[in-house]
């Protein structure tokens, strides 16, 4: 996986120039360190995940651990907490994402349209993006509190939203949508600087709407910018876990993918079932991004370094 | 004409403060609640009513709080040090120079920002006991420099790309080896680049939360963010709702800070990293 395995290009009619040769090996010596350790923190244990997977492996019995087979992703994918934290963990990705991008493209509307102020909304924008996660999900926390929160206080009496299934999904995309709508709005700012002030100005001379301009002429320019925004955000809401833990720790049916992972390495002690989620999680992950690749030809950030 | 501009200046003016609002009223909630008095916390009240520093000087006075703050900030220091020295090496060798194997640095960086932490929790979890980095500075360190030198390797390479190169092929006419065009002509231009990508990096493991739960277990390693879910009130039957709300606040005065002196710089160097072409 290293690029030195990667065959060198054989073909050296008379060797290349000193200083290409030069070049290369200053190349691969500067990315070396990183890509040592990415590969060391990443891969090795990835791989090492799926082996305590195949075990059955007890922190409270390390001595008994023994090889199961595929038994522990059997234990998973049989098991009724694995597609309810599924299945909220894909509510809560869908549904926060497709708030974020339309709420996040007004953002950038604002953001790039702003005659005054604009420094001001920038920097207030940069506070939820830039705060702690699990400080935000405080503030919404105690906020949703009966007895201690403003805005538990404009719900009708002994309501405890926190505490029921649905209301507290909703209030944890709510808590998400607040904090990641920023970035969003920052990717597509960067895309919306892309497309050509002028064209849209022709469309305006033509007679067309705020809508159609909008519709017909700048999200079409700023595709490339919103695949890369929505993939990005996609794994990312994917991952959801600080929010969850903070805000109900995953009771009452409220617990994502991450949470449910954590609870069996953390509170039932069982490696081998924790690693086999972990891992199920990744090739959900892999499949995300395998499906905005391939179907929506979303280009990966930086993969085309000779563009310029 | 001169009344269509004046609304259509207010219609953003009225945006603006929309946003501004959305973006920090629940900020100010958590300050709200940090200066409480305890038999005012759960009034539900918006501004307090009786303001104090009660909360703040409480945290203050145990090690529980003050260890985390160090340990946090020790820690999103050394990382993200180490993060953009690794990553300003392999950024500039992505921008500048050609080499076989770019395409898979550059794929497996991508590759691992999108990579579930959470997968690595278990693995880690049982190697660091092994190795003796469990519950250590190094043993949190070492994931939050892998994970941001994506971020790094993206947001560098980016701006490396927008510096003047032929500065570098003059001082390379004049003799200068590779190497020292990178250290005497491009590094002083790359600087501001580095700085803003050590805001970006720094924010990063300053946030982290699920490895600084999984990876520590008393308060010798243990950061802020997991701290505070730890946090107990001075009796069993105190909320310590206070003594969260005020060590919350404290974990947002750097941010705040960073947002305030430079919010250009980040917002250059957030879009410059993920939309290029």
């Amino acid at each position: 996986m290293t690029p030195s395995t990667k065959p060198a290009p054989v073909p050296v009619p008379v060797g290349p120039s000193r200083g290409a040769r030069q070049e290369r090996r200053l190349g691969l010596l500067l990315c070396a360190p990183a890509v040592i350790v990415m590969l060391a923190v990443t891969a090795y244990p990835i791989g090492y995940a799926l082996y305590l997977s195949l075990q059955r492996y007890d922190l409270r019995f390390p001595d008994q651990a023994h090889w199961v087979g595929l038994a522990n992703y059997g234990a998973v994918l049989t098991s009724p907490f694995w597609w309810q934290a599924l299945g909220v963990t894909v509510l809560v990705t869908a549904v926060s994402v497709a708030i974020e991008l339309v709420l996040g493209l007004a953002l950038a509307l604002v953001m790039h349209r702003a005659v005054f102020g604009r420094g001001t909304v920038r920097t207030a924008v940069l506070v939820p993006y830039g705060i702690v996660t699990v400080v935000a999900a405080y503030s919404w926390q105690y906020a949703w509190t009966p007895g201690t929160g403003y805005l538990a206080a404009l719900l009708p009496e002994g309501s405890a939203p926190l505490t029921e299934q649905w209301p507290a999904v909703g209030l944890i995309i709510l808590a998400e949508v607040w904090k990641t709508t920023p970035f969003m709005a920052l990717l597509l700012l960067a895309g919306l600087a892309l497309v050509p002030e002028e064209t849209v100005r022709a469309a305006m001379v033509d007679g067309a709407s705020f809508g159609q301009r909008l519709r017909l002429v700048i999200l079409p320019l700023m595709k490339p910018a919103i695949l890369v925004a929505l993939l990005f955000r996609t794994l990312d809401a994917f991952r959801i876990f600080d929010n969850i833990y903070v805000l109900t720790g995953g009771s009452n049916g409220t617990g994502s993918v991450s949470i449910l992972g954590y609870d069996n390495l953390f509170t039932a002690l069982n490696l081998g079932i924790g690693s086999a989620i972990s891992v199920l999680i990744f090739v959900c992950v892999a499949l995300i991004a395998l499906v905005f690749v391939k179907l929506f030809g979303a280009a990966t950030p930086g993969a085309e370094p000779e563009r310029r | 004409m001169s009344g269509k501009h004046a609304r259509e200046l207010t219609g953003w003016g009225i945006a603006n403060l929309v946003v501004v609002l959305y973006a920090l009223f629940p900020v100010w909630w958590i300050v709200a609640l940090s200066f409480k008095d305890p038999s005012t916390l759960s009034d539900g009240a918006f501004v307090p009513r009786r303001w104090t520093l009660a909360n703040y000087r409480g945290i203050f006075q145990t090690s529980e709080f003050t260890r985390a703050l160090v340990n946090s900030i020790g820690i999103a220091v050394i990382a993200t040090t180490v993060a953009v020295v690794l990553g300003t090496m392999a950024a500039y060798a992505v921008a500048r120079l050609r080499f076989p194997g770019k395409r898979l640095l550059i794929g497996v960086s991508l590759l691992i920002a999108m990579f579930p932490p959470i997968s690595l929790v278990s693995p880690l979890f049982d190697i660091e006991r092994a190795l003796g980095l469990f519950d250590t500075w190094p043993g949190l360190i070492i994931p939050y420099m892998t994970f941001s030198l994506p971020l790094a390797i993206y947001t560098l390479s980016a701006f490396f790309r927008e510096i003047p190169w032929d500065l570098e092929k003059a001082a390379k006419v004049d003799g200068a080896t590779p190497w020292q065009a990178f250290r005497l002509v491009i590094a002083p231009l790359a600087a501001p680049g580095v700085f803003t990508t050590g805001i970006l990096v720094f924010i990063f493991c300053w946030n982290d939360f699920l490895f600084a739960i999984s990876l520590t277990s008393t308060t010798s390693a243990r950061t802020v963010p997991a701290a505070i879910a730890f946090f107990t009130g001075s009796s069993q039957f105190e909320q310590p709702t206070g003594s969260i709300a005020a060590a919350a606040v404290i974990i947002t005065i750097p941010i705040v800070v960073f947002v305030l002196l430079f919010q250009r710089r980040i917002v250059a160097g957030l879009t410059a990293g993920a939309v290029k072409g």
